[in-house]
């Protein structure tokens, strides 16, 4: 920061203004909110504004008699606990499958990311690329590819069926296994690349000493990498959970009726049944829930502890 | 503390480590004897730190074969070998504690009583107040103290050191120096510690092992090896030497008489390792007096060499080198204390350089004189080896 200002400062003398070494103090101490300014704008118009909005959409009431979409300010809180005593199967759902999908993603993007950081060599970048290669097409075309990846003719329905896990009629597709497989899949980069970026930062001779003092590969392992680790693993399933939780795709591609997730009635209440009021305060509900778990979850994991 | 370790003996048989083409260490045989302070001392590169992860079990030797007693333990994992590390870098693990990172080796081989022997070894290093902190909250000298008190305070049979004073200052190097030898006598253990700096070597070492291009080139007591060297490469890199190009003129059972420049020196026949008539004899600076031609030189029997010139003299307190240009342009250097006794000899000036036979040694004429000379001298502050 002082090194910017100190840059304002002296275009400030360049520029000929006069008595600029007393002016330079002010601007020094200006710029750092000049800065700010242009993300400050942002999040206002962008993130508080619609926070706002949603807000009092939230406590609205239908205008008795009136067109379908027309609601009124009544403050009326009550819609917070209708909403969420009607669809608590899925708010439940919807974090049950986050939580599987992020469990999921950390048991495969853990090794992934371990073998990128650690054992890659020269392969290092190209792997890393692979990772990010799926956002170069879309979020949605990817997941309605995994209904043909998953479709009762497709390889792993085949395989599944012939080491007979999988009944002779079984399916994969419009299954939670589907919808669960979906979210593991789509959010693994969010996943793989913080767990990446804290295992690479790591000085191997830490699990070299580890060695040296008695440890074998798995305690050091255990009592070295993973700790040091953990900060990519609090990023990761953060990054993998929140999304994961509020996420409908996945579900409306891949699922049936039995896996509504929160973020699909969201939706259809948004843009099928025009049942704003409901669809603010289950937006609402589910932020507080997400904002909760993870304070709960930051608290827990002790990220204060970490270096 | 106190009791000495129940180690055993380092012997390293014909190791060879090679990476692809590159041999860095080339047939390294030797014995470091329970209890011993050993040091490998090297320029960086000389192979002298893969010998030591080989000993460690962070690399597997080519070739060759290390034994620790009785046991061969070449192909043991690290984690089943008897012997710790001080890292270049510390390698302190930075999620645990002070405590904790002593503790670490004794919990995972089960031991009893940890907290007291953690806070024994951090007594050792006079850390004992610190036990809770971060590594990232001590300083270097901290730090370097913590990594010893994490590999001593499992007795191993050997302790290996590499450059562990390398990333302190000056000042503070000299006290760790101290400080180790301390500890190491204190609790009897073997050490074996790498180093580019010859003065710390000499200064802790009770034997020191030359390495150069993988391979050994001679080993023995700080001071035989200061006053005997056996190549060119040793007389130069500890300390340093003035290497004369000399014809030998007679060899009798106890002396060699021999020429440079066609002035007759001698030196007893036992302090020549060479065979040939072309020999380089050697003399260190601090040996050779200056006198200024035409004065007698004091003392009888010695070897003399005139026709020098000073060409330089600084003066640095305790002593003034000089400089001095032979009649075949070899420039010869000399230490004279300060003692304010005898000639005060300038700039310009013909002199006479004298010195006992007994002090020059013989080496094998067919080496570049100027081997181990030209390694550049060790930073003080920051160096990495």
């Amino acid at each position: 920061m002082s090194s910017l200002g100190s840059v304002a400062a002296s275009t400030a003398q360049a520029g000929g203004v006069t008595g600029a070494e007393g002016a330079a103090v002010p601007r020094r101490r200006r710029t750092p909110y000049l800065l700010l300014l242009p993300g400050l704008l942002w999040l206002a118009l962008f993130f508080a504004v619609p926070i706002l909005a949603l807000g009092s959409t939230s406590l609205q009431t239908r205008v008795p008699g009136a067109e379908l979409g027309v609601y009124t300010q009544t403050f009326r809180w009550a819609n917070f606990p209708d909403a969420l005593r009607e669809y608590s199967p899925q708010f439940a759902r919807a974090f049950l499958y986050a939580g599987l999908a992020t469990v999921l993603a950390l048991a495969i993007g853990y090794p992934l990311a371990y073998a990128i950081a650690l054992k890659a060599g020269r392969w290092k970048n190209l792997l890393l690329v692979l990772v990010i290669a799926p956002f170069f097409t879309s979020f949605i075309l990817r997941t309605i590819a995994w209904r043909q990846v998953l479709a009762d003719e497709g390889p792993v329905v085949g395989v599944l069926r012939a080491l007979h896990l999988l009944g002779s009629t079984g399916s994969l597709t419009a299954t939670n296994v589907a919808v669960v497989a979906g979210l593991t899949y789509n959010f693994l980069p969010f996943m793989t690349l913080p767990l990446y970026a804290s295992l690479e930062r790591m000085d191997p001779r830490l699990v070299e000493a580890a060695g040296d003092l008695y440890a074998n590969g798995l305690t050091g392992f255990r009592r070295v990498t993973l700790p040091l680790s953990m900060p990519g693993v609090i990023a990761g399933t953060l990054l993998t959970f929140i999304p994961a939780a509020g996420d409908y795709v996945n579900a409306a591609l891949l699922g049936n009726p039995g896996t509504t997730m929160i973020g699909n009635i969201i939706d259809s209440r948004f843009f099928r049944v025009v049942d704003y009021p409901t669809a603010a305060a289950l937006s609402f509900l589910l932020m507080a829930a997400i904002l909760a778990l993870v304070f709960v979850y930051i608290r827990r994991a002790g990220t204060e502890e970490l270096v | 503390m106190g009791t000495p370790g129940g180690g055993r003996e380092l012997r390293l048989v014909g190791v060879t480590k090679a990476f692809g083409s590159f041999v860095a260490v080339d047939g390294v045989s030797l014995t470091v004897p329970q209890g011993s302070f050993f040091a490998l001392l090297g320029p960086s590169g000389c192979g002298k730190t893969t010998t030591l992860r080989m000993v460690a079990g962070l690399e597997r030797p080519t070739r060759g074969a290390i034994f620790l007693g009785d046991d061969d333990v070449t192909f043991t994992k690290p984690y089943q070998r008897p012997v710790n590390t001080v890292f270049q870098n510390y390698a302190l693990f930075p999620h645990l504690d002070v405590g904790e990172n002593v503790a670490f080796g004794l919990r995972r081989r089960g031991e009893k009583d940890v907290r007291r022997r953690v806070a024994e070894a951090l007594d050792l290093v006079e850390l004992g107040h610190l036990a809770r902190r971060k590594p990232a909250q001590l300083s270097g000298g901290q730090q370097q103290r913590v990594a010893l008190a994490r590999a001593v305070v499992n007795r191993p049979d050997v302790l290996l050191l590499d450059e562990p004073l390398g990333a302190l200052d000056l000042k503070l190097r000299r006290q760790m120096q101290i400080e180790l030898k301390r500890i190491q006598t204190e609790v009897g253990l073997t050490f074996v510690h790498v180093t580019h700096d010859q003065e710390e070597a000499m200064t802790m070492a009770d034997t020191i092992a030359v390495m150069n291009a993988g391979r050994i080139e001679q080993r023995g007591a700080p001071v035989e090896l200061y006053e005997s060297p056996a190549s060119a490469y040793v007389a130069n890199f500890l300390g340093q030497s003035n290497l004369l190009r000399a014809t030998v003129s007679e060899r009798a059972a106890d002396r060699i008489r021999f020429e440079v420049g066609g002035q007759p020196l001698a030196m007893p026949a036992a302090r020549c390792r060479c065979d040939g008539a072309e020999i380089l004899a050697g003399v260190r600076p601090e040996k050779v007096r200056l006198t200024v031609e035409g004065r007698p030189a004091e003392g009888v029997d010695l070897n003399t060499l005139a026709g020098g010139i000073v060409t330089d003299a600084s003066f640095t307190g305790v002593s003034t080198q000089f400089l001095v240009r032979l009649p075949w342009g070899q420039e010869v250097t000399v230490f004279a204390q300060n003692r304010g006794v005898g000639d005060v000899v300038g700039v310009g000036e013909r002199v006479v350089l004298s010195w006992a036979p007994e002090h020059t040694f013989g080496l094998d004429g067919a080496q570049d004189p100027a081997a181990g000379a030209e390694v550049e001298e060790p930073v003080a502050v920051g160096a990495v080896g």
